[in-house]
This record gives C-alpha cells, structure tokens and sequence, in this order.
C-alpha cells in the first residue's frame, strides 16, 4: 500500500506540475473546453486515487470539484471567475494536502468547508491561498519509458557481446586469468540484466493487491457486499502497462458494484445470492495478455442505454434503430454518458467507460463487453504482450528451437515409457497417457519438417482441452522478453512471438491454441460434458498391467494406485525384519515378488489404503486394462489373489487385501464394524468392495480369527446358505435387473445401504 | 535531389530512396519461420533486436539464386524491423526520381515496387519502394 501511495502522490505532484500551466490559461479563459476537460480529467483521477488508497479529506474536495466541473461540462453552469477561483482553491489544497502526506505532517483541514461551499452558486469569493507546505525531498526518481527501452536493448547488446567474448576466449585457449575476470563480469551482467529487466517488468500483483480494499469500501458505501475473486496475481506485465491499466480497472469495478450488481434486497427478490460476486482474473493467451472483469449483476440494459442515447441527441434515431445488439451495447462507451440516473460518489457520471476505452486503446489493447442482462456483464480487456518477460520451455524440432510458454504446458512425456500409447484413429493421431485420451499433433509434421514419430510428448491445455504436442527433444527452461513477429509471421497463426535468448539467435514461440486452431482441433464445451458422462456410465474397474520384477505380468486395481515412481535402489533396505522403502516422508513397508538389487532405480506402485500406505516394486508398467469380472481364485492365500484373463493371457491378480494384512505397518481400526466377505466369489469381493467398504468405515475380512463375529455377511446371491446364520446376511447379484432382495453388485449406495442396515443403522 | 542508395537486386541494380534506409548490414545465420510465406526467409538477429528477413528474390517472384545473399538493407515497416537481402551494394548519391516513361510496363513483381526512375550517367535505373516487398503490411493496412 506504501508503494500506492507513493506513485499517487509522484503522479500527483507531477500533474499539477503539468496543469499549473493549463490553470493559469483557464483562468484568462473560463471557456476552453480543453482546459475544462484537463482540470476535469485531473480531478476525477485523484478522486478515484482516493477511494482505492483511503483518503477520505482529498475525495472529499475532490468529488465537489469534479460536481461542479461536470455542471460546467453539461452547461449547467457558467464557468465565472468565482467559480474558476473556487476550484483553482481546491486544486492548490490538494497539492498542499498531497505534499504534507508526503512529509508526514498533519495538515489542519478548518477552511476545507469553506473552499466546497464557495463552489455553490451565489457563495462568496474564496480567498485566493498561498502555498505554503515544505516539500520533502522524494525517494523516488520518475523515469521515461523510452529510457528504459534504451537501458534495455543496451543490456541485451551487452549479454551478446559478453558471449561472444565468451567464446572467442574459449576457443582461443584459456588464460586463467582472463577467465576469471570474464567469470567476474558474466556474473555482474546477469545481475545487471535481471535489475534491468525488473524495473520494465511487474507482476500485476501490484495491480490487485488494491483491490480487495477497494471493493469493500466501495461494497460498503453502497449498502451492497460483494465477494470478490482475484485469479492470475503472477502474470507479469510491462511497468508502463500496469500504470495504464490501474484507471480502466478502477472505473470498471466500481461501475461493476455500483451499476452492474443490485441491492441485497433486489437480489434476494430475484433468487440470486444476496453476495454479488465479482471476479478478477488475468490470463495470457497468445501474445496477449487479457485481464477479465466479470460480475453476476444486472448487465446493461441496453434499450435504457438507447434511450439515454437518443434523449442526448448524440445520435438519431433511425441510427440507433439500425444497430445490432452489440453495437448498442458499445454505446456505453459513448462520451458523456450514464445508464444510471443518480451520479453517486462511487462511479461518477458516466465519464468513466469512454476514458476506460481510450486508456486501454492508447496502449494497443481492444475492450470486450459480453452482456448477459439480468445476469451479469463480462468485460475483457485485451492488452498486447509487447513487453512481458515469459517463463518459457524450449523445444526441439529436428535442428531448430521453438519455445512454448510454460502457463499452458500440463506436463512432458517421453513416447515409450511406461503408460504412452499413440494410436491412429483413422488418419488422426492420438496419444493415451495413462487413462485420457487426447488428440496429438506432431510439430514436425504441422511445421513441414515430415512427419516422424512422436519421441516426447508436450501435454499443453488450449481453447478449452488439452493436446498433445509431439516434438523431437525438450530443452530448457528459460525466461525471455517475448515481442510481436512481423505481420507476415504472426499470419501463420502458429507463432505468438519472437525472441532473442542468449544463444544469440533468434526463436520464435509457438502458440498452442493457435496450433491447435490450425490443426482443426476443435474442443467445445458439450464435447467436455460428453466425456464426463461417459466416464459415469462406465462401470468397468480399470488395473495397472505390469511386468513384475519375476517376470510374471499381473494386475493391481488403479483405485488403489496413489502414483508409480522410479525409486533408487538405494532408498530400499531390509532393515527390522522386513523390506522397506525410503520415501518424502519416512518410511513405508516395500513389497517385492522378485529380484530389485541389480537395478540401480526401480519402479515402485504407492499403494495407498485410507491412512496405510505399501510400496509395491515392479519391473516395469504395461498399460490401463480394464479388469475382467471374473476372477478365478488361487489355490492358497498369499499375494496373488486369483488369475483374470486378458486379451487370451492369464494375468495374475495382486490380492490388496492380502497385502495390507499382511504387510501393513498400522493395525486396521479393530472398532469398526466387521464385515465377511464369504463364498467363493471373496476373491471378488476382496479386490472390488474392500475400498468401498473400508472407505466407508467397515473392517473388511475374507476369513475369521478365532473369537470373531462378524456384524454382517456379504455373499453373493446364488451361492449355498454358508455357515453363520445367525449373523445378517446381504446377498449380491450378478445381472442389474433382478429382485430377490438381493443387490446388484455394482449398486454402490444400494450396497452401503445395505450393509449399514445389517450392522445397525451405522 | 533526393539520395538513392544504388543496390543490385538478382543482378539488376536497383535505387532505394535513403529515407526508407534505416542501416546496411551483414546478415548472418538465418532462421527459418515455417508456414510462414516464401518472402520471409526467416529471422535474424541485428545486435540485440530480432528482424525478419525478406528473400528479395522470392518477394518480386524470381527464381531463386544459386548463392545466397548475405548483404541486407535494414527498413522499418509498421514497427517492424526487415533485412531486405540485397546482392551488392554499388553507391550512394543524390538523384533526381522521375517518373516511368509513358508505356513503359514493369512485370508482375516489379510492379508492385517500382516508384519511378533515377538516371545514372545516362543509365535508368528503377527506383523501389522498399515497403513494396514487405508481405502482410500491404494487406494489413488495407
């Protein structure tokens, strides 16, 4: 907030450097309209200064100011001597109040009443003050952008030279010496360059941080609340951007809460949540950066903006008949303009959204309005990235580099490990990491380099879904200065930039939504709500396929799965009696059917069972399958639990509930209700129902210990009447349609039901 | 008088009004744009700024040459830096632009680039808006 406040008063001092000219020439000419508009202007912005940084005596005198200004303005009133005298008044106190919260000092606001009430028609002349506040040196330097640029492409120069010396010393064979001194001086121009860099770059943290206080001061003085959303804090932008973005952003949230979201009352009455809701969120997309304000109000009423339109005869009427919706809508942008017919203190009298559009525009952005009337308003502004240091990932095709911004990869794959599949459906490509399914493109082949396959996989997220990117190599990770390509560059849709990284040649970055457009990728919102109904009618329990370190392949239930990672061998030990693993946060019992001391690494399955947690070692994943539902149980209990076919092999299944009996270091809680799981489908059971069952808080067993009851029995169907009568008893069935009191097995909350019944309403 | 910079374009010379110059320079390694259109030879790096590299040859539709050009005519096009590749540079000097004598018709490429002529001793030669050459600019500003 200091900072705030800080550039508030250099930015005010430094405007009222610049308007004491413009004061002097309204003052012999009370009818320039320039100069009407530039106190005007000057004005507005310290009273929106002051509502963001809390100084309620400055948004005082400047809101009466800014009144009688705009009655100027509207030819309410004549601009007379008195009343130039009167707001020339309240300009030098604002300079004197600015510069004694500079100093720190207490400034004695008697005669502030007096300086408001003589703006009023018919009050006396005020008596002309003199200035007279100290001013206290600054601590800060106000600097030219163009400065900046020069100290920039100069420190870019610097660095290329700097590796140039670099690699003539190294090829010219290395004296010590001058190396330590090229050392020395590689070091000081990284420094150099990142303080260099700083001082373009911000993080629009600083833009935001404001803003929480703001919206609820602002919420508060209009009896409304308003939750507010803030998304994207670390995207970084140009200085000179961020300064140009604090007004438009101002104006625009307070618009939001003052016209855009309705009382309490109102809401209540219109089944909304009494909280407005108000988000932030900044985002770059492509070589943009978009900042969206968005909020659940009113939106625009759009006929009432006509209406105000053709009432200031600022357009005819057949003109605005012609218009479409959305030209109507841009009307608000309309100079001298409000929809809302009492001006409050908050958002002013319309004079906001044209300044907010001619801020944005003047630093090459473009403004969005989505109006949903009646149910809120989108703004988006969309700001080029001329400037924005980018985080970015090089990749390699063939022989040439590329970078891709890191915001939109998800993750990076290498084809041939352990769960990448790449398919050909038709002619498209698509690759399966692990279990989703995704369309693939390959770099190389989009490029005109030929197709090839596919060696790593670069999972980036674009226009609503995720792809797959195939390149040849991926290379490092590097923060660049991203500028707009040439026209002819950027029409090839693929491109978001060029860049000049320290290797001294140029790059240019890709732009994965543009890549995907190209490639005719085309991901709607029904396609995503597709797939997730999909994925809930299937019923089918998916399995890890591996190898096991014996060679055997087997299955383990993927829900039971919490990651596969390659441990060193090192972090396995036999230690206590048994064999265990090193992990993050301790130690957990490891299971090995086989040989892991040759290996130098070894894949490990985390099994994780509620709080217990197993190390499974296996030689080396094969894929998702889904498991069969027939199982065919093993001769003897132990770690294999039965033997499922798949695809004509026989695959050994991994019994979990053996496992964690067996190896788990925790005792299972011996409070909870017991549940048996009997017949010869336990094996079943065991693998399908035991997480159901645990998760819901059972202890689950295929086999008594001696002194035992279970609370309830679970058995299928159509097997024989087992042994314990006594005990209730719920009955499982194969096929989902049947009615014999039994339960269709993959029934879930029917099953819980159950059980809960049977064990006494738990 | 206005001063030309004498040029030779796929061996023809060629007069390029110095205010469309913004500096001559060697161009060295080039990196290709894919999908970008056959003009744009790619991207260089001109000291700590990146430029984009026009193949003069490609832009007026001639055939391609048999070595590469490595000299290149720095203008600024909308903001935008480009290396026109040039063959040879010849000379510097003050001529008066006149106007193409009356039937005289450019072909395809050239016509898009030719603003009149300058008179060496007595030799023609076409005098050519840099801009011209520039793909996309022409488009973008219609």
């Amino acid at each position: 907030m200091d900072d705030l406040l800080q550039e508030f008063i250099a930015e005010t001092r430094e405007t009222l450097e610049a308007l004491s000219g413009e004061i002097v020439a309204w003052e012999s000419a009370p009818d320039d309209r320039d100069r009407l508009d530039a106190i005007f202007r000057f004005v507005h912005t310290v009273k929106g200064s002051c509502g963001f940084l809390d100084l309620p005596r400055l948004a005082r005198l400047s809101h009466a100011a800014e009144d009688v200004l705009a009655a100027v303005r509207s030819g309410e009133r004549a601009p007379d001597t008195r009343l130039v005298n009167a707001v020339l008044a309240i300009v030098d106190r604002i300079g004197e109040i600015v510069e004694a919260i500079d100093a720190g000092h207490a400034l004695d606001d008697s005669g502030e009443d007096l300086l408001i009430a003589a703006l009023d028609t018919g009050a006396e002349m005020a008596a002309p003050q003199a200035v007279s506040a100290p001013r206290s040196p600054s601590r800060s330097v106000r600097l030219n952008v163009d400065l900046l640029d020069r100290m920039m492409s100069g420190m870019s120069d610097m660095v290329l030279a700097r590796n140039e010396l670099a690699r003539r010393v190294r090829d010219g064979g290395a004296d010590p010496v001058v190396e330590a001194a090229l050392e020395r001086l590689s070091l000081t121009v990284a420094e150099m360059r990142d303080t260099v860099t700083r001082t373009r770059m911000q993080k629009i943290d600083a833009l935001f941080s404001a803003l929480p206080r703001m919206v609820r001061d602002t919420a508060t003085e209009l009896g409304k609340s308003v939750t507010l959303h803030i998304e994207g804090s670390d995207v970084e932008l140009d200085r000179e951007m961020i300064e140009m973005m604090r007004d438009p952003l101002v104006h625009i949230i307070r618009n939001s809460i003052d016209h855009g979201i309705e009382a309490p009352a109102l809401r209540r009455a219109l089944g909304k949540r009494e909280n407005g809701w108000l988000n932030v969120a900044a985002r770059q997309s492509g070589n943009q950066i978009v900042i969206e304000i968005s909020d659940d109000g009113q939106g625009v009423d759009t006929d009432r903006l006509v209406a105000k339109v053709a009432n200031a005869g600022l357009r005819s009427d057949a003109q605005l008949r012609s218009m479409s919706e959305q030209a109507k809508l841009d009307l608000i942008f309309e100079p001298g303009l409000s929809t809302k017919d009492m001006a409050t203190a908050i958002s002013g009298r319309g004079v906001g959204m044209d300044v907010v559009r001619a801020n944005v525009e003047q630093i090459g952005g473009r403004i969005e309005l989505h109006n949903a009337p009646g149910k809120g308003l989108r703004i988006s502004i969309h700001v080029p990235l001329t400037l924005s240091i980018m985080s970015t990932i090089g990749v390699g095709v063939r022989d040439q580099r590329f970078a891709i911004s890191r915001q939109v990869i998800e993750e990076i794959v290498r084809v041939g490990g352990d769960m990448i599949r790449i398919d050909r459906i038709g002619d498209t490509l698509s690759a399966t990491v692990r279990d989703r399914r995704m369309p693939l493109i390959d770099l190389g082949d989009l490029l005109g380099f030929g197709p090839r396959s596919p060696v790593m996989l670069a999972i980036v997220s674009a226009s609503g879904g995720s792809y797959a990117l195939a390149v040849d190599s991926v290379l490092d990770h590097e923060e660049l200065v991203i500028k707009p390509a040439a026209p002819a560059i950027m029409a090839t849709g693929v491109y978001a930039g060029q860049t000049l990284p320290d290797s001294g040649l140029p790059m240019l970055m890709l732009d994965c939504a543009g890549i995907a457009h190209v490639a005719g990728l085309v991901f709607g919102r029904e396609a995503m709500v597709e797939e997730i109904e999909a994925e809930a009618v299937v019923p089918g329990v998916q399995a890890l396929l591996f190898d096991d370190l014996d060679g055997v392949r087997r299955v383990l239930p993927l829900s039971v799965i919490d990651r596969v990672e390659p441990v060193s061998a090192s972090a396995i030990r036999f230690s206590a009696g048994r064999l265990r693993l090193s992990v993050e946060g301790g130690i957990i019992p490891l299971v090995a059917l086989g040989e892991w001391a040759p290996q130098s690494t070894v894949s490990v399955v985390r099994l994780r069972d509620g709080s217990v947690e197993i190390g499974y070692a296996i030689g080396e994943a094969i894929d998702i399958v889904e498991l069969p539902e027939t199982v065919v149980p093993a001769h003897d209990a132990g770690p294999i639990a039965g033997v499922v076919a798949i695809d004509g092999d026989q695959i050994e299944v991994i019994d979990l509930h053996w496992l964690f009996a067996s190896h788990a270091d925790a005792g299972t809680v011996s409070d909870a209700p017991l549940c048996l799981f009997d017949g010869p489908e336990t094996a079943w059971m065991t693998t399908f129902l035991k997480p159901v069952l645990e998760g819901a808080g059972y202890r689950v067993a295929t086999m008594l210990r001696p002194g035992e009851t279970p609370r309830v029995v679970v058995r299928m169907s159509d097997d024989p009447t087992g042994s314990a009568a006594t005990v209730p008893v719920v009955r499982l069935r194969r096929d989902a349609d049947g009615d014999d009191g039994s339960i269709f097995r993959y029934d879930r909350p029917a099953l819980l039901a159950a059980v809960a019944r049977s064990t006494g309403g738990r | 008088m206005a001063l030309f910079l004498i040029a030779q374009i796929a061996g023809r010379p060629v007069a390029i009004e110095s205010s469309q110059v913004e500096s001559v320079v060697d161009i060295g390694s080039i990196i290709p744009v894919p999908r970008a259109e056959r003009q744009v030879r790619g991207l260089a790096a001109l000291r700590s700024r990146v430029v984009t590299v026009i193949d003069t040859r490609a832009a007026l539709g001639l055939e391609a040459a048999e070595v590469d050009a490595g000299r290149a005519i720095i203008t600024i096009v909308e903001g935008h830096y480009y290396a026109i590749l040039v063959d040879a540079l010849d000379d510097v000097a003050p001529f008066d632009l006149t106007p193409l004598s009356a039937g005289i018709l450019l072909d395809k490429g050239w016509l898009k680039v030719g603003r009149g002529i300058v008179e060496r001793d007595g030799e023609p030669i076409l005098a050519i808006a840099l801009d011209g050459l520039i793909p996309g600019a022409l488009a973008l500003a219609a």
